[in-house]
């Protein structure tokens, strides 16, 4: 099923470096779960196996085929923000994906496939605990509820890759245990391969199945820009230790002082 | 005492301190009227309240002699269909155009130094090429009108939709929608509140080229009408004239509020957020 594969791939802006020589393999149902310096490439990394971004060297596979280099249905994303329509309500903003397969024209559903929509999307919103604002709109509702319609509204249209970029950094650390424990009951629910990146280490130290951390190994002060970030370490979560966890956290300090420095 | 930049009126206070210069100014009028009049009763720059009531009386109650019509009525009717037509195009060329501007790469790179260029004309200054082309009818006054605001209804819009978050364009792609279905479901109706504030906008630019055409080649109208009797002097008819197309545009500007908040009622929410 769904493997990505990257070779060498880089991604440069002009002169600036941001990624470089990154090799990776992930196989389908993986939980992978993404950190590094602020700054060092993590939305990029993401936007690129969304196919927003194009990689400048090497080349990113999915199941052996290259990638689409546009976004598609196959691959779900959460955002930190504007990750829902604020002029539709909840129920809606789920029917949304449904409607949109459907109706290719219209875009909008009638009668009895309007009815099945409805309900599929209302089964959705209870697996994440929305039933009861169905009929507000985004604005209405709170930070955390606001993420849990975004994951709804990506599921309902079952991608096989969930992409997740800091969906829940602006959360309460209350909030964000109960998102996180959604997450993974909906990551096994749904057989999903998920790429989740986050800014907090300890997270990513015991969420999902492996931990990959983005940071700078050839650093010029003279040219920060120089030379990109690469996957430092590929952990399988669980064989990681307390040693372990200290020394990526000193390294990805000393990424983010370096940058402050030099800019 | 608290600061000035914290020191909030009560709403009572608020609508008092909000009508007072109304009440000068009326004040104002009153007293340099009388003062101008008692030097000489046939003055005719600052009428009485009378004469002003006399005159909205023949205007707006007596038919004409001439054409059996109630004159402000007649005016009033020619004026808004206009308005509503220039403005009602130049609502649709702004949507259709904006929208297509803002969405769309290739529309935008083959159309925006075109529609830039276009809104730099001077709307007026081709006035006369209206007329040759349309004739002294109905049609060069409507496409004054569209000539003098579509253009910036078309440039906020484009400016509106880009503006609209990325993350809401890539996510309507991720749940498979195509250009044509995003368009519909995601950019249309997240643009339409922000077209109804753009419409409001433009009105008042609206209403200067009405009057300006209704000024030059007209039969009836409220701009026709308050330079025809200009010659005459007649102030008594004039500022009745002003104060009603006032009053119309301020009752335009309150519906098209009313119409916003009822037929959008997530846009207040999104916008009191600041996500939107
Ligand atoms: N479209 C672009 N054009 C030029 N530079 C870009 C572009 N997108 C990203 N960058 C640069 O790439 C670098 C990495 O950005 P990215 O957003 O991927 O970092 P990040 O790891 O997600 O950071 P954060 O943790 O703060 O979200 C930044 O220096 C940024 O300025
Ligand atoms: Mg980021």
């Amino acid at each position: 099923m769904s493997r990505v594969a990257l070779r060498n791939v880089w991604k440069e802006y002009g002169d600036h470096v941001v990624l470089e020589r990154l090799n990776l393999q992930v196989e389908a149902g993986e939980f992978c779960t993404l950190v590094g310096a602020s700054g060092c490439g993590k939305t990029t990394f993401l936007r690129m196996l969304l196919g927003e971004e194009e990689p400048t060297r090497g080349g990113i596979t999915l199941d052996g085929e290259p990638l689409p280099a546009e976004p598609g249905p196959d691959r779900g994303i959460v955002f930190q923000r504007y990750s829902v329509f604020p002029h539709l309500t909840v129920l809606k903003n789920v029917m949304l994906g449904l409607e949109l397969r459907a109706a290719p024209l219209s875009g909008h559903l009638l009668g009895a496939g309007r009815r099945r929509a409805r309900e599929e999307a209302r089964e959705m919103l209870a697996a994440v605990g929305l039933e009861h604002a169905r009929d507000q709109y985004p604005a209405q509702l709170s930070g955390g509820m606001q993420q849990r319609l975004a994951l709804a509204q990506s599921l309902v249209v079952h991608p096989r890759i969930l992409l997740l970029d800091e969906p829940f950094g602006a959360l309460d650390p209350g909030i964000r245990s109960d998102m996180h424990r959604l997450v993974l009951d909906l990551w096994a629910r749904h057989g999903l391969t998920v790429f989740m990146i986050t800014h907090d280490l300890k997270e990513g130290f015991y969420l999902g199945t492996r931990l990959l951390v983005f940071d700078k190994v050839r650093h010029d002060p003279q040219a920060p820009q120089a030379y990109g970030a690469t996957i430092t370490y590929d952990l399988p979560v669980g064989a990681t230790d307390r040693g372990l966890y200290e020394t990526i956290r000193a390294d990805v300090r000393k990424t983010e002082t370096d940058a402050a420095v030099a800019a | 005492m608290k600061r000035l930049i914290n020191f909030q009126p009560s709403r009572t206070t608020g609508l008092a301190l909000g009508l007072l210069p109304f009440v000068l100014l009326l004040l104002a009028y009153l007293m340099a009227s009388d003062a101008r009049l008692a030097e000489n009763p046939n003055d005719k720059l600052l009428p009485s309240f009378a004469s002003l009531g006399e005159a909205v009386h023949r205007m707006a109650v007596e038919p004409d002699k001439r054409t059996g019509e109630v004159l402000l009525w007649a005016d009033t009717g020619a004026s808004l269909r206009r308005l509503a037509l220039g403005v009602g195009i130049s609502a649709l060329i702004g949507l259709a155009f904006g929208v297509a501007l803002g969405a769309i790469p290739l529309v935008r790179a083959g159309l925006s130094p075109f529609v830039e260029g276009l809104s730099l004309i001077p709307p007026m200054a081709i006035l006369p090429v209206l007329f040759v082309v349309f004739g002294l009818d109905e049609v060069s006054k409507v496409v004054l009108i569209v000539f003098g605001i579509a253009p910036f209804i078309v440039r906020d819009l484009q400016q509106r939709t880009r503006e609209l978050p990325r993350e809401l364009i890539v996510k309507a792609q991720t749940l498979g929608g195509s250009t044509w279905q995003i368009v519909l479901r995601v950019v249309l109706p997240q643009i339409l509140p922000r077209l109804l504030d753009a419409v409001r906008l433009s009105l008042g630019a609206a209403w200067l080229f009405l009057i300006a055409a209704e000024a030059i080649a007209a039969t009836e109208g409220l701009g026709y009408r308050i330079f025809l009797v200009r010659r005459y002097l007649a102030m008594d008819v004039i500022l009745p004239y002003v104060a009603w197309i006032t009053l119309l545009a301020y009752l335009t500007d309150v519906a098209l509020r009313l119409l916003t908040r009822a037929a959008f009622p997530w846009y207040r929410h999104a916008v009191a957020k600041g996500v939107a």
